[in-house]
């Protein structure tokens, strides 16, 4: 070809590059990707769910197992225990759990972790369903706004009223008595809450119990409503009878605070929650209207107070105003003696209406409106006295009083704490009196008296001696005469006596005599002149038949 | 060099312009090349010289498997509940807590069919790829025999989902007792699928093919 020799100008030309040829991938990789989004789709979720891993310790890991212990909250599964382990000091068990991420709200830096297990009290039980199931671990989220993911388990179940209806109440007491954790808590015996927490105060000073009022009783917490502890049994012995009261078996037992609103009170505005209260001894003291600041003041007593205890009740003309709050020995030089101090809480405000009139008397500072109106009062003969409470244990109580007759006595209007005169107590004047008596029986001569009686005695004796030896013989011999004389008188006054015959026969010829001289009488009323001419023969016959005895005894 | 490559003169049907019949084993003319599919005369299947894609495709199913046996392992495979709270438990944690048991057996049993047997497969399905991809010669046979295994102990991987469709079946009472399939046992019924399509889609004839190839 002619196109060779002059050459081929295609050969000029360059060559194609040839590319590899490019792999197209099948539609059957959308299998691998599907399951690689399947995959991604579950790891993201996973991820999602997975929520943080917590730490807890406790004191102990009773109970508790890996992998199955379950973390709720309100009954709700969040999470379980993946790992326990101890803590390095081995003091402590580690309880590590995994929670859902849902439940990272809850990890507040106050939550509070706690392990339920079956726990059973005095009117109470809880947890019980954890004999079955196995303990889990409960958590209750606070109102932190910090998170944190290392906590502290508590040992036992904290109140439970997070989310509940109802008022908190902080209520201040000098000790809590019986009053248990969960204890009721009483409003005209309904139970309408329970004792959430107890606490001693800093410092030790008193406690403080926590109380939860369910709602809506929580309405019934005012400003004015005064809680007392119910605890046991209030035994009371009065002019009406014993009274017994409880709130109810379970208080007596486990103890119970009640609360009622003060009947006095004006300002009856709901309390917040978290208010603070006095809790009361009992229900008097509860319902007693508030006592307000209270002032000291000082007795000084010459005598010995033995019996006044502190606390011991200060009387104002019979009403309890107050109480001791110490007794102190003191040493006066100029008289060498060991007077008595004793120092006393006042409450005016417990004078009821006279504080008030007398707050509206004058102007001046309550100091010294008080201190003035004292010294009126000392001024009047207003005494302090102490008394016997207590006649078998000798208890004494401090009495202000006006003491009749009493000598004055200074009065410092200035001195703070007023210092009240004193007279001696009622026991201690009796006691003098008994002993000047004593005394007045100790001067009497005894011992002469006796002397003198000895000698009398002696005397009389020798008297008695003669009357025995020489006077009772002769009176016994004369006695023996009267008698014979008298056994003669007897023998003579005898049934057969025989001058009883005598007097006999001598009455009964007396008698026909005198029935002779009657028929000689008759005879010579009718025949006065026989006389005279003697006897007619013929007016004889019925002279004759009717004295016919008479005549025989002529 | 295979020894009994080089003894045996291979033919193929490749070569000579016929094809084979994946199913009845009728042996066609083939078409020129730029032809529309053909099907068997006798059977009607599609007629093919060789899978189309086949490594490519037995690699992407083989990958999808790989990946879903990750979270099928991970995740909870059944949920089973008794007195006392219930309890989620994966496929490992099932073989653990019935050796701990005791029960070796059944525990070697649920290890073979649901982590030595999918292992198996995907270590031996990978190898297959890779060896046709790269074109060798290696151990022809022996990598023919190990597609067999792969494709009859493939079906055992569903042992694991039986169980757990068993159990969930037969344990329903209640509050004393309740057995729930989770999401781990779906994911591992994915893998035994993914992994059983893709050692069909192999096609164990590209195994030989390069002794043709090495013959040009």
């Amino acid at each position: 070809m002619g196109t060779d020799a002059r050459g081929d100008p295609r050969d000029e030309l360059p060559t194609p590059r040839v590319l590899r040829r490019r792999w197209v991938p099948s539609l059957i990789w959308l299998v691998p990707l599907t399951a690689v989004v399947i995959g991604a789709t579950l790891v993201v979720n996973a991820w999602r769910t997975a929520g943080p891993r917590v730490t807890i310790s406790f004191q102990t890991a009773q109970g508790l197992e890996v992998g199955k212990t379950l973390v709720k909250y309100r009954n709700v599964t969040i999470g379980h225990v993946t790992a326990i382990s101890l803590s390095s000091d081995h003091n402590r068990v580690l309880v590590s759990a995994d929670l859902l991420s849902s439940a990272k709200d809850l990890l507040t830096a106050d939550a509070r972790f706690w392990v339920v297990r079956p726990r059973i009290g005095i009117g109470w039980a809880s947890g019980l369903e954890t004999l079955i199931s196995g303990s889990y671990i409960a958590v209750e989220a606070g109102e932190a706004k910090a998170r944190q993911t290392d906590f502290v388990g508590l040992e036992n179940p904290p109140p439970s009223t997070h989310g509940l209806l109802g008022k908190n109440v902080m209520l201040h007491a000098k000790d809590v008595g019986s009053l248990a954790l969960d204890a009721p808590v009483y409003f005209r015996h309904f139970e309408v809450g329970h004792v959430i927490d107890r606490e001693l105060e800093a410092g030790g000073q008193g406690a403080r119990v926590v109380v939860f009022i369910d709602a809506p009783y929580d309405r019934l917490v005012t400003r004015a409503t005064r809680f007392w502890n119910a605890s046991g049994i209030d035994l009371t012995l009065g002019a009406d009878g014993m009274k017994l009261r409880t709130q109810s078996l379970a208080s007596v037992l486990a103890g119970g605070v009640a609360f009622e609103i003060a009947p006095t009170a004006q300002d009856v505005g709901q309390a917040p929650s978290g208010a603070e209260f006095t809790l009361f001894g009992d229900q008097a003291a509860a319902m007693a209207p508030p006592d307000g600041e209270p002032r000291y003041v000082h007795m000084r007593f010459a005598q010995s107070l033995r019996g006044l205890s502190v606390g011991a009740p200060v009387d104002f003309v019979g009403v309890n105003i107050g109480q001791v709050f110490s007794v102190d020995l003191d040493y006066d030089a100029e008289h060498q003696s060991f007077p008595v101090i004793v120092t006393a809480l006042i409450y005016p405000r417990r004078m009821g209406k006279a504080y008030e009139v007398l707050e509206q008397s004058g102007t001046a500072t309550n100091e010294d409106k008080m201190a003035r109106l004292v010294g009126r009062l000392v001024a009047r003969g207003l005494r302090a006295q102490p008394r016997t409470g207590n006649l078998l244990t000798g208890q004494l109580y401090i009495a202000l009083d006006f003491i009749p007759g009493v000598r004055p006595a200074s009065f410092a209007v200035n001195a703070r704490p007023l210092e009240i005169p004193t007279v001696p107590g009622s026991v201690q004047e009796l006691q003098q009196k008994l002993v000047s008596i004593v005394d007045k029986i100790d001067r009497i001569p005894i011992a002469q008296i006796g002397a003198h009686l000895d000698e009398n005695l002696v005397d009389l004796d020798s008297a008695l001696r003669e009357l025995r030896t020489d006077v009772l013989p002769a009176g016994s011999a004369a006695f023996n005469s009267l008698y014979t004389t008298l056994g003669t008188v007897d023998h003579a006054l005898a049934d057969d006596a025989p001058w009883r015959d005598n007097i006999d026969q001598t009455l009964v010829e007396a008698r026909s005599t005198l029935r002779s001289v009657r028929s000689l009488t008759d005879y010579l009323d009718r025949h006065p002149e026989a006389l005279l001419r003697g006897r007619h023969p013929s007016q004889s016959t019925v002279s004759e038949r009717s004295t016919s005895p008479a005549r025989g005894g002529k | 060099m295979d020894s009994l490559a080089g003894a045996c003169v291979i033919t193929r049907a490749i070569g000579i312009g016929l094809v084979a019949c994946r199913t009845c084993g009728l042996v066609t003319r083939r078409l020129p090349i730029p032809s529309p599919p053909t099907s068997c005369p006798r059977c009607t299947t599609l007629l093919r010289e060789r899978l189309p894609r086949s490594a490519e495709n037995t690699l992407a199913w083989l990958i999808a498997g790989v990946i879903l046996y990750i979270p099928a392992n991970v995740l909870p495979v059944m949920y089973v509940s008794g007195v006392g709270g219930g309890e989620e438990s994966t496929i490992l944690g099932g073989v653990l807590s019935f050796w701990r048991a005791g029960s070796w057996d059944i525990a070697a049993l649920i290890f073979t069919a649901s982590v030595a047997v999918p292992a198996t497969k995907f270590l031996a399905l990978g190898l297959l790829v890779w060896t046709v991809h790269r074109g060798t010669s290696w151990a022809r046979r022996q990598r023919t025999s190990l597609y067999r295994v792969v494709e009859i102990i493939g079906y055992w991987s569903m042992l694991d989902v039986v169980v757990v469709a068993l159990t969930a079946a037969l344990l329903k009472f209640k509050a004393l007792g309740t057995a729930e399939p989770r999401l781990g046992i779906v994911l591992f019924c994915g893998v035994v699928v993914t992994t059983m399509i893709a050692a069909l889609s192999f096609d164990p004839r590209l195994i030989w093919d390069m002794e043709a190839n090495d013959g040009h």
